[in-house]
C-alpha cells in the first residue's frame, strides 16, 4: 500500500516536474473538491492531510482560508471557493489562484466547518509548507509551530531550511525546531543530548513544556539531561516571575492612578466626597465609544486616531457634567460631608440610569487601535501594548496635572483657596469660581481616564462602580491633598496586590490589601504623605 | 419624558425608600386579564443581562395575546425592578403575588436572587420560572427550572474536551467568579474529573471577585500551568462583566484556542457583543441554544425579536430560549388545567412538552427540570457561535449531582404520592440534604 502510494507520489512528482503546474494543479483541484463531500471533521481532516502531503506551496491559500473559516462550498455545483467579505453577499475567489470567480449570496453557499483540532492540523501543515516563505515573520511563525509540534518527519525539511537560511535569528529558531523534532525521533542518544542542550538554552515556557514531556517519555542519560535542563529553566523562570509580578503591579498601579487622580483633586484638594467620580470615568469611556462609532461610519481611515480624538472630547464632556454637578448640587453642601456623600451617590445613580436609557444596558464595544493590541517579549516577560501605553499615559496625565497645580496662576489660586478660603477671598480671588473650575478639572481628568480604561475594561453603565472604592483607597492611603502621595499610593497598592495574588488568589489578596490599609490608617490617619498646616482641620 | 420619569422612580425605589414609594404604584386592573409577573433587574449590575429577558417576556406575552390570549382572557405583564438587590427580589416577589395577584412569575438570574425569593414562593404558593443555567442541588415545588442543570452543560462540556474532537485534554484549569454557582459547579467538576482518572496536580482551581478587571496574573498563571507538556484547557465559570477583560487579556497574551481552549458556561452572544472577537475564534461555550442554530423555529424567533425590539443587531441567547420554553409550557399547562390556580398548574406542568428552538421538544420532568440538547459552540469572528458538537439526544436535567457525596442518593419527584424534592433513596425518607 505504502509502496503503491510512494510510486504514485513519485510519478506525480515526475509529472509535475515535466508538465509544470497544470497537471499538479488539476490534481490539487481534485483533492480540494473532496472538501465538498466531507461531512464531518475527521473527513475534512483527511482531505487537509492529503493536501498537505502534496507538499505543493499552492495549497497554502486554501488551507489558510479553511483555518480562518473562509472556505465555502457552492450549493449549486459543489465547487469549493475562498469567500471574502461578510454581509449577505460573499465574493468568491478561486482556491488556488486567488482570482475572482463571481459572487454568491450567503444562503447559496455552505461554510466548511473547522474546529480547534482541525486548526491545529492545518497550522502544522502550513508550518512545513511555509519554511521557505519570503517574509521572515512567516518563517519565524513556521519555526514556532514546528517547535511546538515536533515530528521526526520534520528533521529533513528543517535541515534543508537551516542550510538555506540567511537571517541569523530565524536560523537559530529553525535549529531549535529541528532539535525538538530530534527529541521525538529515534536518533542516537548523542544527537538527543545535543538537542536538549540547545532547547535548554532557549529557556522559555515552550521549551519547558517540551522537556517535561521528554522527561516522562525517555530514560537513561536523556532523561537526566532533560531533568537538569528543566531545573535550570525553572530557576531562571522564577526570577522572571518576580520581574513579571513587578511589571503587573506597576501596570495595575497605573490603572489605579488614572482612576484616582481626578479624585485626588476633588476629594484630595477640595475635600468633596464625590461618589459620582466613577460615573465621570464612565462618561469618558462612553465618549470614546461615540467617537469610535462616528469614525467607523464616517471616517474609517482615522480609527487608529480615535483615542487621541476622544481625549479632549472626553475631558470636555466630563468637565461640563462635573461643572453642572458642582453648580447644581455640591456648592450648597460645602462643609456637610454626609449630605454631599448622599447627594453625589444619588447623582451617580441618575447618571448610570441615564446612560442605560440612552445606550442600553448591554456592553458597548470599544475597539483597540492597532497600536494598542498584542504584546512583545522582553526575555520571558510578555508586555502587552495596551498596558504599556496606559502606564505612559497615566504618568503623562500626572505630570501635566502637577504642572498645572504648581506652576500656573490657576493652580496657585486653587491651592490658596484650599489653604485658607477667607484669606484667598480677601485677596480678590473669586472662590466660588475656583471651586467650580477645580471640580470641573477633577471630573475632566476622570473623563480622560475613562478613555484609557475603555481599552481594558467593559464599557457598560456599571464601569464606574468598579473603580470608586479603589480610587478612594488610593487617595486616602497616599495622603489626602497630596498628588505625589496618590502616585506612590497607587503604585505601592498595585505592586503589593500583584505580589499577593499568585499566593493568596485574587479574592483573598484584595482582602489582605484592605486589612493592611485599615491597619496603616490606624497608625497614620493622614496617609503616606500628610499635608502639614491648617488646611486639613478646616 | 414619561419613560425618564419612570426610570427615576425606579431608581429611587432601588434605594432605601423603595417599599414606601411603591405602595401607591399601579392601580388594579379589571379581572378579565391574567397577570404574569416579570421579576428581572432593570437597574444595577445585573441589568445588563436581565433587561433582555424582560423584553423577551413582553414579546412572548404580546404574541400570546395576538393569538387570542389564554382561557379567553388577555395576558397582562406586570414588570417590577428588583434593581440587582437580592433582598429586594423577595420584597418584589411578595408584591407581585399578594398585591398584583399574578398567576405566575418569570424571573431571577443569579442563584442568590433565586434563593432569596424561594421562601416567598412556597409561603404564598405561586410559580416561578427560572431561566438561567445554575449549579443544581435544589428542587422546589413552586419553581420550574428551565435553564441547564450541571449535567446539561458542565459535564457534557468536559466530556467534549476529553474527547479526541475536543483535543483530548489532560490538564484542567477551573477558573470562576467567587460565588455559589462557580463554586458548586467546580466542586462537581472536580469530583467528576477525579472519577475519570485525572490526577489532583492536573487540576488548578482559581476564583476572582465579581467584576474583576485585572487578569494579567491569572492569565499568565494559566499559561504557566499549560506548559507542562500536557494538553490543557480552561473551564470558565467567570460571570458577567469580568469576561470581557478576561478574553481581552487572553488575546493580548497570545493564548490561542488551538493551544489552550477556554470553555465558558456564562458567555453568550450578548457578552460577545461587547468584544472584538477576532482574537477569540475557536474558544468554546456550552449552552442549550445558540443564535446560529439553523431551524425554522429559531429563525422565526430571531425575526420576531428583531421586530419587537426594533433593532436588527440585538442578539438572542440561551436564557431567552429558556423563557420561551417555560412560557409556552406554562400556557399549555394552564390550558390543560383549565385554570391559572397555581396548585393545579403545578400538577399539570409535569409531562408538558413544547417545541424548543433547536429543532426538538423539551419536556417538563417530575423533578421540575426540563429535557434539553447540549450544544458545544466555537466563537466565530462575527461574534456568533458555531456548533461543533451536539449531544445525540435530549439530556434530562439532574438536580442532585451524582458526583457529590452529599447529594448522590437524593432524587426529586413532585408527582403524588412521592411529592418530594429531596427524597433519599438510601434511607427511603424525604428530606435529605444537599451541599448548599
Amino acid at each position: 500500500m505504502i509502496l503503491i502510494r510512494a510510486i504514485g507520489l513519485t510519478l506525480l512528482f515526475l509529472m509535475a516536474s515535466l508538465l509544470p503546474s497544470n497537471a499538479a494543479e488539476a490534481d490539487l483541484r481534485a483533492i480540494i473538491a473532496k472538501f465538498a463531500t466531507a461531512t464531518n471533521f475527521s473527513a475534512t481532516e483527511a482531505v487537509v492531510r492529503e493536501l498537505a502531503a502534496t507538499g505543493d506551496p499552492l495549497v497554502e491559500r486554501p488551507l489558510a482560508a479553511l483555518a480562518d473559516g473562509d472556505l465555502y462550498v457552492r450549493k449549486a455545483d459543489s465547487l469549493v471557493f475562498v469567500g471574502k467579505g461578510g454581509g449577505d453577499s460573499v465574493e468568491l475567489l478561486d482556491p488556488l489562484s486567488g482570482e475572482k470567480s463571481g459572487e454568491a449570496v450567503k444562503v447559496g453557499i455552505t461554510k466548511i466547518k473547522v474546529n480547534n483540532t482541525l486548526r491545529r492540523v492545518i497550522r502544522d501543515a502550513l508550518g512545513t509548507l511555509t519554511l521557505r516563505a519570503k517574509d521572515p515573520a512567516v518563517r519565524i511563525a513556521a519555526a514556532d509551530t514546528m517547535f511546538k509540534t515536533p515530528d521526526a518527519a520534520n528533521i529533513e525539511p528543517l535541515d534543508a531550511a537551516v542550510a538555506n537560511e540567511t537571517v541569523a535569528t530565524v536560523k537559530a529558531l529553525f535549529e531549535q525546531a529541528r532539535a525538538a523534532s530530534v527529541l521525538v525521533s529515534d536518533r542516537p542518544e548523542a544527537d538527543k543530548l545535543a538537542a536538549i542542550a540547545l532547547i535548554g538554552a532557549r529557556g522559555d515556557r515552550d521549551a519547558l513544556s517540551l522537556l517535561t514531556s521528554v522527561e516522562t517519555n525517555s530514560e537513561g542519560a536523556v532523561k537526566d539531561a532533560a531533568t537538569a535542563a528543566i531545573g535550570n529553566i525553572n530557576s531562571t523562570l522564577a526570577l522572571w516571575d518576580a520581574g513579571q509580578n513587578i511589571w503587573y503591579g506597576i501596570s495595575l498601579g497605573s490603572v489605579l492612578l488614572l482612576a484616582a487622580i481626578g479624585l485626588a483633586i476633588t476629594f484630595g484638594v477640595m475635600g468633596v466626597i464625590n461618589m459620582a467620580h466613577g460615573e465621570m470615568v464612565m462618561l469618558g469611556a462612553y465618549t470614546t465609544f461615540v467617537v469610535q462609532q462616528v469614525i467607523r461610519t464616517s471616517f474609517p481611515g482615522l480609527f487608529d486616531w480615535s483615542l487621541v480624538i476622544a481625549l479632549p472630547l472626553a475631558f470636555l464632556v466630563a468637565a461640563l457634567v462635573g461643572l453642572a454637578i458642582e453648580r447644581g448640587v455640591i456648592r450648597f453642601l460645602y462643609g456637610r460631608p454626609l449630605e454631599t456623600l448622599l447627594a453625589t451617590w444619588g447623582v451617580s445613580l441618575i447618571l448610570q440610569q441615564a446612560v442605560r436609557t440612552i445606550f442600553g444596558p448591554t456592553n458597548q464595544e470599544v475597539g483597540n487601535p492597532s497600536w494598542m493590541s498584542g504584546s512583545f517579549d522582553i526575555g520571558q516577560l510578555a508586555v502587552t501594548w495596551n498596558r504599556l501605553w496606559i502606564l505612559v499615559f497615566a504618568l503623562g496625565v500626572f505630570a501635566v496635572l502637577l504642572y498645572v497645580m504648581k506652576r500656573t496662576p490657576w493652580g496657585l489660586q486653587m491651592r490658596a483657596v484650599t489653604a485658607n478660603r477667607r484669606m484667598a477671598a480677601s485677596m480678590g480671588i473669586r472662590t466660588p469660581w475656583v471651586d467650580a473650575l477645580t471640580f470641573a478639572l477633577g471630573s475632566g481628568i476622570a473623563g480622560i481616564a475613562g478613555v484609557a480604561l475603555s481599552q481594558i475594561d467593559n464599557v457598560s453603565p456599571n464601569l464606574g462602580r468598579g473603580y470608586i472604592i479603589d480610587s478612594f483607597m488610593v487617595v486616602v492611603f497616599g495622603g489626602v491633598g497630596n498628588l505625589w502621595g496618590t502616585l506612590v499610593g497607587a503604585f505601592s497598592l498595585g505592586i503589593v496586590n500583584k505580589f499577593l495574588e499568585p499566593y493568596a488568589g485574587a479574592v483573598l489578596g484584595k482582602i489582605v490589601v484592605l486589612v493592611l490599609i485599615i491597619l496603616f490608617i490606624q497608625k497614620r490617619p493622614r496617609g503616606l504623605f500628610a499635608l502639614k498646616g491648617r488646611a486639613i482641620e478646616a | 419624558m414619561r419613560g425618564n420619569f419612570l426610570t427615576i422612580t425606579k431608581m429611587l425605589s432601588a434605594s432605601v425608600v423603595a417599599a414606601g414609594l411603591l405602595m401607591s404604584a399601579p392601580a388594579r386592573a379589571a379581572d378579565d386579564t391574567i397577570k404574569v409577573g416579570i421579576l428581572h433587574s432593570l437597574s444595577g449590575t445585573m441589568a445588563i443581562s436581565e433587561t433582555t429577558l424582560k423584553d423577551a417576556m413582553l414579546m412572548l406575552i404580546d404574541e400570546q395575546n395576538a393569538k387570542g390570549g389564554l382561557l379567553g382572557k388577555k395576558l397582562e405583564a406586570v414588570v417590577v425592578d428588583p434593581a440587582s438587590n437580592w433582598p429586594l427580589f423577595a420584597e418584589k416577589a411578595r408584591e407581585l403575588i399578594s398585591k398584583d395577584k399574578v398567576a405566575a412569575v418569570f424571573g431571577c438570574w443569579t442563584s442568590v436572587s433565586r434563593k432569596s425569593v424561594l421562601p416567598v414562593f412556597s409561603e404564598l404558593d405561586n410559580i416561578l420560572f427560572y431561566p438561567v443555567q445554575y449549579e443544581g442541588e435544589e428542587s422546589e415545588r413552586n419553581v420550574f427550572y428551565t435553564g441547564a442543570a450541571p449535567n446539561q452543560q458542565a459535564i457534557p462540556a468536559v466530556d467534549y474536551l476529553m474527547s479526541e474532537d475536543g483535543g483530548s485534554v489532560k490538564r484542567w484549569v477551573l477558573e470562576g467568579t467567587d460565588y455559589v454557582y462557580p463554586r458548586t459547579t467546580n466542586k462537581i467538576l472536580e469530583a467528576y474529573l477525579k472519577a475519570k482518572g485525572v490526577a489532583a496536580e492536573d487540576i488548578m482551581v482559581n476564583y476572582t471577585p465579581f467584576g474583576f478587571s485585572d487578569w494579567q496574573t491569572e492569565v499568565s498563571a494559566i499559561k504557566k500551568f499549560g506548559s507542562a507538556g500536557k494538553k490543557t484547557a480552561v473551564v470558565s465559570t467567570v460571570n458577567g462583566d469580568a469576561n470581557v477583560p478576561f478574553y481581552k487579556e487572553l488575546g493580548n497574551q497570545g493564548i490561542k484556542a488551538e493551544d489552550i481552549p477556554v470553555m465558558a458556561f456564562s458567555v453568550g452572544e450578548e457578552e460577545l457583543a461587547g468584544l472584538d472577537t477576532a482574537p477569540l475564534v475557536g474558544h468554546l461555550a456550552a449552552w442549550n441554544y445558540f443564535e446560529s442554530v439553523d431551524t425554522p423555529e429559531n429563525q422565526k424567533f430571531i425575526a420576531d425579536w428583531h421586530k419587537f425590539i426594533k433593532n436588527d443587531k440585538r442578539t438572542t441567547n440561551d436564557p431567552m430560549e429558556a423563557h420561551y420554553i417555560g412560557f409556552n409550557m406554562w400556557v399549555k399547562a394552564v390550558e390543560k388545567a383549565g385554570t391559572t390556580d397555581p396548585d393545579k398548574v403545578i400538577d399539570a406542568m409535569v409531562g408538558v412538552s413544547v417545541p424548543n428552538l433547536t429543532g426538538g421538544y423539551s419536556t417538563m420532568m417530575p423533578n421540575h427540570h426540563i429535557t434539553k440538547p447540549v450544544l458545544i459552540g466555537e466563537i466565530q469572528a462575527d461574534g456568533q457561535f458555531e456548533t461543533v458538537s451536539q449531544t445525540p439526544g435530549l439530556v434530562m436535567g439532574d438536580e442532585w449531582s451524582d458526583y457529590l457525596p452529599d447529594s448522590k442518593d437524593l432524587i426529586s419527584d413532585w408527582r403524588a404520592p412521592l411529592s418530594c424534592g429531596n427524597f433519599n433513596v438510601a434511607t427511603g425518607k424525604c428530606g435529605g440534604k444537599g451541599t448548599n
